[in-house]
Order: C-alpha cells, then sequence, then structure tokens
C-alpha cells in the first residue's frame, strides 16, 4: 500500500470512530430509549432495552391526551405546506423581477430583504398586529408569519439562481406572444426547480421544527403544532418519570424532516452548489 | 437590452405596427415583461407583518402596555434592563453565545469540509452522519442533551468517569451552563456549515490544487494559500448565518435551561419571552429594541468587512 492509501484508511477510520461517538450514539440514546420501559429509562444510562417495546411507547405517545399528538401532527402538515407554497411562489415572484428589471427601486427592496434576514422581529408588537387583523391564536395567521419571517432567505436564493438563466428564453417566450404571467408561470418557474426544491427542504424543514414562533402566536393545546406538544409532554413526562415516552415523541416527530432529507438528499447539496450560495 | 432585442426580431414583426420605433417598442415590451406587481403579495406581507411591527416597536419599548392598554414612560423600560443585573446580564451571554458558536462552526465546519472533500473513506456516511443534527429539531435535541449531560445518570459523565475524570454538572453550574448549550448548538449546527463550506471548496477551479501539487507544496501550504482564501465566501456565508442564528438563540437554551440555573444562561431572547409571559408587553419589546440594535451593531461591520475581504482576494 502507497503512503497515501494508508492515510486515506487511518484519517477515515479515525474520523469514523470519532463520529461514532459524536454523533451516532446521541441518535442510538434516542431510539434505545424510545424502546426501553418506564422504570428503565429513568436510569438514563446507554444500553440496550431488556424488552424492546418501542411500539407500545409510540402507541402511548399516540394516544396520550386523546390523541393530542395526531392532531398536532396534522396542524403542523398544514402549517408546514401552506406556508412553504406562499414562500416558494411569493419569493420566486420577487427574486426573478428583483434579478432582470434594474430600476432605481432595486437597492432600496436588496435592502429591506436583507433586513428581513437580519432584524429580529419584534414579538409583542406583531401579536399586536395579528390582533387587529382577527388573525391571533389562528393556524391561519401562523402561516402567514412563518411565509413572511421566510420570505427574504428564499428571495436571495432565488434571486441568485435567476441569475443563470439566460434572458434570451424570456426573449424567445415574448416572440412566440407569451405575455409577462405566461411567461413567469410557464417558462422561468419550471427552470427553477434545483432551487425550488432547496427551498422546499430548507424551508419545510425549518417549519416544521420550529418552535419559538408557534410559542408566541398560536398558544393553547387547541391547535397545538408537534413541537409545542413535545415542550408539553416533556414537563409532564418527566414529572411522571416516563421519559421513554418522551423519547418516543422526539423519535416520531423527526421521521418526516428525515424522510425529507433521504428522498432529496442530492438536490439539497446541487442546489446549494448550483449558484444559491455565493455570499 | 433594447438593442439586443431589436437584433433577434424578425423583420415582420416589428414593423406589424406601423409608426412606433422598433428599439422603443421593444424596449417598453422588455420592461413590461417583468411586472412590478410581482413584488406586491410579498411585499404586503412584508410591510403588514413585519415593517410595521418593527417601527411599532421603537414607540411600544416607550410604554408600559398590556396590548389593550398604552401608558407613555420614556426609557424607563430601557433603565430598567440595563440596571437590572439580572437583565443586563444576558446582554452579555448574548455576545458570548453567539460568539462561542460561530467561531466553533467556522474553524470545525471549514475542517470537517476539508477531510470531506479529501479522498477518505467512509465520505458518503460521514457527509449524512454530520448532517442529520439539523434535521431533529431545535426542542428535541435541546431534551435529549438536558438528559446526557445529568450530571449524575447521564452518559456523558458516565463516559468520562470511565477514565477517571469527574464530570462536571453541565448545565447545573452557573458557570458552565451557557457554554454547554453553546457547544450543543454547535453540534446541531455543524451540517450547515460544513455543507456550505464544501459547496465553496468543490467550486474552487482544480488547476489550482494540480499547480500546487507539481510544486510539491504541503498539504498546509495548499490549505493556507488556496483553500482558505479561496472559500472566503464561505466563510462569509458561514459568519454571517451563524452570527444572526446566535444572537437570536432561544429554543435551544430554553429547551436546555431555561436561562437557569439562576439566570446565568439567559439571553436576550429569553429575556423577551420571560417578560412576555409576566405580561410586561413594555420592558419584552424594550428588549426587542436591544436586540434589533445589538444585531444591527454587529452584523453592519462584519458584512462590510467580509465584502471587503471577497472583492480583495
Amino acid at each position: 500500500m502507497s503512503r497515501l492509501a494508508v492515510r486515506r484508511w487511518t484519517v477515515g477510520t479515525i474520523a469514523i470512530v470519532v463520529s461514532v461517538v459524536v454523533f451516532l450514539v446521541p441518535f442510538a440514546f434516542i431510539l434505545v430509549t424510545a424502546a426501553k420501559t418506564a422504570p428503565e429509562a429513568s436510569t438514563l444510562s446507554f444500553s440496550w432495552p431488556a424488552e424492546w417495546k418501542l411500539w407500545d411507547n409510540i402507541a402511548a405517545v399516540l394516544a396520550d391526551r386523546d390523541g393530542i399528538l395526531i392532531r398536532a401532527f396534522v396542524n403542523s402538515i398544514v402549517l408546514t405546506v401552506a406556508s412553504v407554497v406562499i414562500m416558494v411562489v411569493l419569493a420566486a415572484m420577487v427574486g426573478y423581477v428583483l434579478q432582470r428589471k434594474k430600476s432605481r427601486w432595486n437597492g432600496i427592496i436588496n435592502f429591506f430583504v436583507l433586513a428581513g434576514l437580519i432584524v429580529p422581529p419584534a414579538v409583542v408588537p406583531t401579536i399586536w398586529v395579528l390582533q387587529g387583523l382577527g388573525l391571533f391564536k389562528t393556524l391561519g395567521g401562523l402561516i402567514l408569519i412563518e411565509a413572511t419571517f421566510g420570505l427574504s432567505f428564499c428571495i436571495l436564493l432565488f434571486r441568485a439562481f435567476v441569475s443563470t438563466i439566460p434572458r434570451e428564453l424570456d426573449e424567445a417566450a415574448l416572440i412566440d406572444g407569451a405575455g409577462p404571467i405566461r411567461l413567469f408561470f410557464q417558462i422561468v418557474l419550471p427552470l427553477l426547480k434545483p432551487v425550488i426544491v432547496t427551498v422546499i427542504v430548507v424551508q419545510a424543514v425549518a417549519v416544521f421544527n420550529d418552535f419559538a414562533n408557534p410559542l408566541y402566536f398560536l398558544p393553547g393545546d387547541a391547535n397545538a403544532t408537534v413541537q409545542l406538544t413535545l415542550y408539553a409532554y416533556a414537563s409532564s413526562s418527566t414529572s411522571a418519570g416516563q421519559l421513554n415516552l418522551l423519547f418516543a415523541d422526539i423519535l416520531l416527530i423527526t421521521i418526516p424532516p428525515l424522510v425529507m432529507y433521504v428522498f432529496f438528499n442530492r438536490q439539497i447539496v446541487a442546489g446549494m452548489t448550483s449558484g444559491a450560495i455565493k455570499g | 437590452m433594447a438593442q439586443t432585442f431589436a437584433n433577434v426580431v424578425p423583420p415582420q414583426v416589428r414593423n406589424r405596427r406601423r409608426g412606433a420605433p422598433p428599439a422603443t417598442r421593444a424596449g417598453r415590451k422588455m420592461r413590461s415583461m417583468y411586472p412590478s406587481w410581482f413584488y406586491i403579495p410579498a411585499a404586503a406581507l412584508y410591510v403588514v407583518l413585519f415593517a410595521v411591527p418593527t417601527f411599532a416597536s421603537f414607540y411600544f419599548s416607550l410604554t408600559r402596555w398590556s396590548l389593550f392598554d398604552v401608558h407613555f414612560i420614556g426609557l424607563d423600560n430601557f433603565v430598567q434592563f440595563f440596571s437590572d443585573p439580572q437583565l443586563s446580564q444576558a446582554f452579555l451571554h448574548t455576545l458570548v453565545y453567539a460568539v462561542i458558536t460561530s467561531g466553533l462552526k467556522v474553524v470545525l465546519g471549514l475542517a470537517l469540509a476539508v477531510l470531506l472533500t479529501s479522498s477518505l473513506i467512509g465520505r458518503g456516511y460521514l457527509r449524512a452522519v454530520t448532517f442529520f443534527p439539523v434535521l431533529v429539531s431545535t426542542i428535541g435535541v435541546g431534551l435529549t442533551f438536558k438528559v446526557l449531560l445529568d450530571p449524575f445518570d447521564g452518559v456523558v459523565n458516565g463516559a468520562l468517569s470511565v477514565f477517571g475524570i469527574q464530570g462536571p454538572g453541565w448545565l447545573t453550574d452557573p458557570n458552565l451552563a451557557l457554554i454547554s448549550v453553546a457547544l450543543v448548538d454547535v453540534w446541531k449546527g455543524l451540517g450547515i456549515a460544513t455543507l456550505i463550506y464544501i459547496a465553496g471548496i468543490v467550486a474552487i477551479p482544480q488547476e489550482y490544487f494540480e499547480a500546487a501539487r507539481v510544486d510539491g507544496a504541503s498539504a498546509w501550504k495548499v490549505f493556507r494559500n488556496i483553500t482558505f482564501p479561496l472559500s472566503w465566501p464561505a466563510t462569509g456565508t458561514v459568519v454571517i448565518l451563524s452570527l444572526i442564528g446566535g444572537l437570536r438563540s432561544f429554543d435551544l437554551i430554553w429547551a436546555m435551561t431555561k436561562g437557569g440555573p439562576g439566570f446565568s444562561s439567559d439571553v436576550i431572547a429569553s429575556v423577551i419571552y420571560k417578560q412576555y409571559q409576566a405580561g410586561f408587553y413594555g420592558l419584552s419589546t424594550a428588549g426587542n429594541v436591544v436586540l434589533f440594535v445589538v444585531v444591527t451593531a454587529v452584523m453592519i461591520p462584519i458584512s462590510i468587512f467580509i465584502n471587503k475581504r471577497s472583492v480583495d482576494s
């Protein structure tokens, strides 16, 4: 074996061992604790469960408080799908016109986009506005909030990607008699697919996993999201010594983002590298 | 642009409507292809749910406020914020937290990305496994590590005791709590930093590395003179994103310590929530304004510096 190959193997092996300890052990801990009985889980030890109770625990979590977790799942999925759809369509429209049309407003618009990315939202005044609109404590209100707070990031990605689409295409479509709306929705939007996939996956994971916004803008059990129920569950199950159920809950709500990642893994990296992340 | 368009369009199209000079007409049509009303739906959301609350926060931070009742009290909220040691400490904690997390994300993310773009066994596995924590919700990560870091029965201190080390009370020691949470934040966010750095390193033309190899440069020299300077835009992105995230961090701190023990891991964002919960809406909004000022004051010089460097290189 050459020196290079030896180094490849030693460095690789060390990296794998370190990654197992640092990254896989916490995940394995979630899984084995979720499969234990309550007394066994309460010892907090990292050990193989004496009895494999994973399905019982998941069933118990789902049945807790009249299936509040199932309702929370439905809420979270509606929230995620609706807000991501709004974000993608509106941000693509802005990113496209912002890149294509040179006008004296561009500087100001770019400034507001960046401000939206950097400035922390003012919480209580936002509640005050939502209350004025009659949207406080409604799922619809939270959908609009998530969409608004995600817009800036999406616009930046779309603007960068639109610059890779040749303008000649727009001109050709125009000659063929397409109006601006058809041009955008039928020609440009399909071409944005790589970055749309990236935006959908990144934002869907972010919205589904979001805790602070539902906490502020959608309090109450009636329409809780999965992160809120997990948080509420943490205090009730820790006091009741049911860590196994808590971890079954964590495991359960990690599945949707994980599935998304497994399906779109390649596209995320492709979308990021194809000009989406550049300064 | 109007010029090119006039050249592309065949004469019969150009002359369809007589009288209008072709270039102007084409120019006008090109402009209207990108309708300004495409801005309107996004702008409406932005103005109503983001800009208005932000501007309103400057006024409400000067009031005693119950959502229904507004009572103007001037700068009292800010005076209280900075004179109350429990509140003003949060200010310092926020900066410490942001610096620790973004510093470590830059160093470790770059190191990992260099490792993961070199030829290495198990590269695909390593890329996937560093990204996994990104997918778990912050609350889930926080609750998991709260159990792992338990001072008596936790797995981390259990592992340390095998080596004869008495592990500290990671989350119960006031001197350590903030740093422990910051380390968990790094664990969770490292995957994103690494991904951005991988994208940056992959974009560097291979010729540079080949030339360096021909010249017999050492691995360290290649890193020092090629990889690091040419992945500067990626560094900028990582620093900016992790600083914004670090300064605004709330979920993880709330899930792991709730700002405790005492107020030793309170940050501005958790103070905002505590004051909101207690019904002090004016004081909570003042916290928001403080956070706004901190974020702006930190981000503007840093983004100017990063942009200048990337133009130079």
